[in-house]
């Protein structure tokens, strides 16, 4: 059974123009109630995406800022509910099956979704209650992952809001991966870390994938991340995805683009998407 | 250094025996999809239960400095409260501890209303609003976690603020039904509960105004029920409203029970009344709750930044 299958998926959203509100004929409180009339824009995040991952595969999206990556993330971890389309993971579908899906998956965001206050451990604790883990064993469990990845120990019991931001990604990666996930989501997951983090994350995502056959869904900024871990990789552009493929087939697909010479995953970013290279933020 | 695990999965695992097999990884997956389809332990629902009242007693302990002033400011804003009555004409002791009841009581109903209500709002200012979203637990135990806190922290600190209260003022209790008075707290609770419930929808519908917009129903509440006053005082038109706010009836038969140690069987009209609606409120409240999360999964409020 594949462990993640897209259909026909599509979100729009619906946003209000804000750069109106500084016209002049929308000042005031008349102005403020008129523009309160105008009609959102509806912005197609995700716009008809088909595809499948199997098990223990690593699956690249990859795309520019806005793109939809996060969307479709957030549609796979039941964050929102699709237009239409459908999306099951190991066949467990994302709106019937809420609830099974969400036993199935953890999800590492590209911010460290965490109570910054509390220590790394005390918001492990509760990770570990939330996911009906004993907290003493699971956060064993979590400090070893954390030691693994070149986390200092006596760190986890102090404030979480004093750790660099590569540190709390790191927390943020062992709170995903105790909770014993099948399907991993990876919302660019080493934005921000320093080459040295990243590479360790990357390194235990691999090792994580060999050992227990996690299946992982990655979105990223960093080619050369994607080309390194990923099986397979689907570049998206505005909600569709333009090119889909095994990292090799896709740059001898797109091998014109540097006649003689050796195509990268970077190239074929910027050819599909037509887009300059994107920046740290998120869409 | 040790070999990466992830977790329950498969423990003892072929990470920790030094190597997997294509079929137990495979038996392992094939375990976790079919556990992942049967319903949820009564065991694992206590447990979150209990990591939302774990994580909120880490924060009060994290922000212990500000617990220590909101206290404070409870504590001397209670005192001069009470302390108006002693300038007022007639029975000051009854006077005082008609106002003393007003404060405590509406201190306690509102950290109830608070905390359940700005549930959400506060997971979105510290940004783990999709992550407690995404937990494999139902929303109710995500919400009765959050009341049942709500209740404990409510019960402490109201006790502090009567404590320091009846060290300030020689306070009578003699003739008081404490029984009485106690069990009305406790069913006015579920009512405030219910309330707090369907306040919480607001800042799943709209990000800023949502906190907003609870505020002002506190507000209401707070004009309504007769807090600092019998709602007599209240002007004839907004005198019906007060009909609508449980704490009317709390307010009320706590006075009864207190100031003129009215029976069980004399409170049991305004208890009747707090049951019926924490019976109604309650589900009523996940209902709303319920429905404007799906609202906020259609619109993508559910996230952060809103």
């Amino acid at each position: 059974m594949p462990a993640v299958i897209c259909d026909g998926l599509r979100k729009t959203f619906y946003v209000k123009d804000e750069t109106l509100a500084h016209l002049p004929e929308f000042r005031g409180l008349a102005g403020r109630l008129k523009y309160a009339r105008t009609k959102p824009i509806p912005v197609q995040a995700v716009n008809n995406v088909s595809f499948e991952v199997a098990q223990g595969e690593i699956f690249g999206i990859l795309g520019p800022n806005g793109s939809g990556k996060s969307t479709l993330i957030r549609l796979i971890a039941t964050l929102l509910l699709p237009d239409a389309g459908t999306a099951t993971v190991f066949g467990n579908d994302v709106v019937a099956d809420q609830l099974a899906v969400r036993r199935l998956i953890n999800r590492v965001s590209v911010e460290a979704s965490f109570f910054k206050k509390l220590s790394s451990l005390e918001n492990l604790r509760y990770a570990a209650r939330l996911y009906g883990l004993e907290p003493r064993e699971a956060t064993a469990r979590a400090l070893d992952i954390l030691e693994r990845l070149g986390f200092d120990r006596w760190k986890a019991y102090g404030s979480l809001e004093n750790l660099s931001r590569g540190m709390q990604q790191k927390v943020a990666v062992a709170r995903a991966l105790f909770t014993s996930p099948v399907l991993l989501l990876m919302d660019e997951p080493t934005t921000g870390l320093d080459p040295r983090s990243k590479r360790e994350v990357q390194d235990f995502v691999l090792e994580v994938r060999k050992a227990h056959d996690t299946t992982v869904l990655l979105t990223s900024h960093d080619m050369t991340e994607a080309d390194r871990l990923c099986d397979r990789v689907a570049f998206i552009e505005e909600g569709r995805f333009v090119a889909v493929g095994r990292p090799e087939e896709l740059k001898e697909r797109y091998s014109h683009l540097r006649p003689g010479g050796r195509v990268t995953l970077e190239d074929i970013f910027l050819e599909v998407t037509g887009k300059h290279w994107p920046g740290e933020e998120d869409e | 250094m040790p070999s990466p695990t992830v977790g329950g999965r498969k423990p003892g695992g072929p990470a920790a025996q030094g190597g997997a097999t294509a079929a137990s990884t495979d038996r392992a997956i094939a375990g976790a999809v079919a556990d992942a389809r049967k319903p949820m332990s009564f065991r694992a629902e206590i447990a979150a239960t209990l990591g939302f009242i774990e994580r909120n007693f880490y924060l009060v302990k994290r922000y212990f400095g500000w617990e220590l002033v909101f206290l404070f400011y409870n504590i001397v804003n209670t005192l001069t409260i009470a302390l108006i009555a002693t300038a007022l004409p007639g029975d000051k002791g009854r006077m005082v501890l008609f106002l003393v009841v007003g404060a405590l009581l509406w201190g306690y109903l509102s950290v109830i209303f608070h905390d359940v209500s700005e549930s959400v709002a506060w997971e979105r200012w510290e940004g783990t609003i999709e992550y407690t979203f995404m937990a494999p637990i139902h929303r109710a135990t995500h919400l009765f976690g959050m009341c049942i806190y709500a209740v404990i922290y409510g019960v402490i600190r109201s006790s502090v603020v009567l404590g320091a209260v009846t060290l300030f003022f020689n306070l009578d209790l003699a003739g008081a039904n404490l029984l009485g008075a106690l069990t009305v707290l406790m069913v006015a609770s579920f009512a405030f509960i219910g309330l707090g419930l369907m306040a919480a929808v607001f800042p799943l519908l709209s990000t800023e105004r949502g906190a907003q917009a609870t505020h002002v129903m506190e507000a209401f509440l707070l004009l309504v029920s007769g807090a600092y006053y019998a709602v007599s005082a209240l002007p004839a038109w907004l005198q019906p409203l007060s009909v609508i706010s449980p704490a009317t009836y709390a307010l009320r038969a706590i006075r009864a029970a207190l100031l003129d140690g009215a029976t069980l069987g004399q409170l049991l009209p305004d208890i009747g009344i707090l049951a019926i609606t924490g019976v109604v409120l309650i589900p009523a409240g996940l209902a709303v709750f319920q429905a404007g999360e799906r609202y906020a999964m259609r619109t993508g409020k559910l996230k952060r930044s809103g």
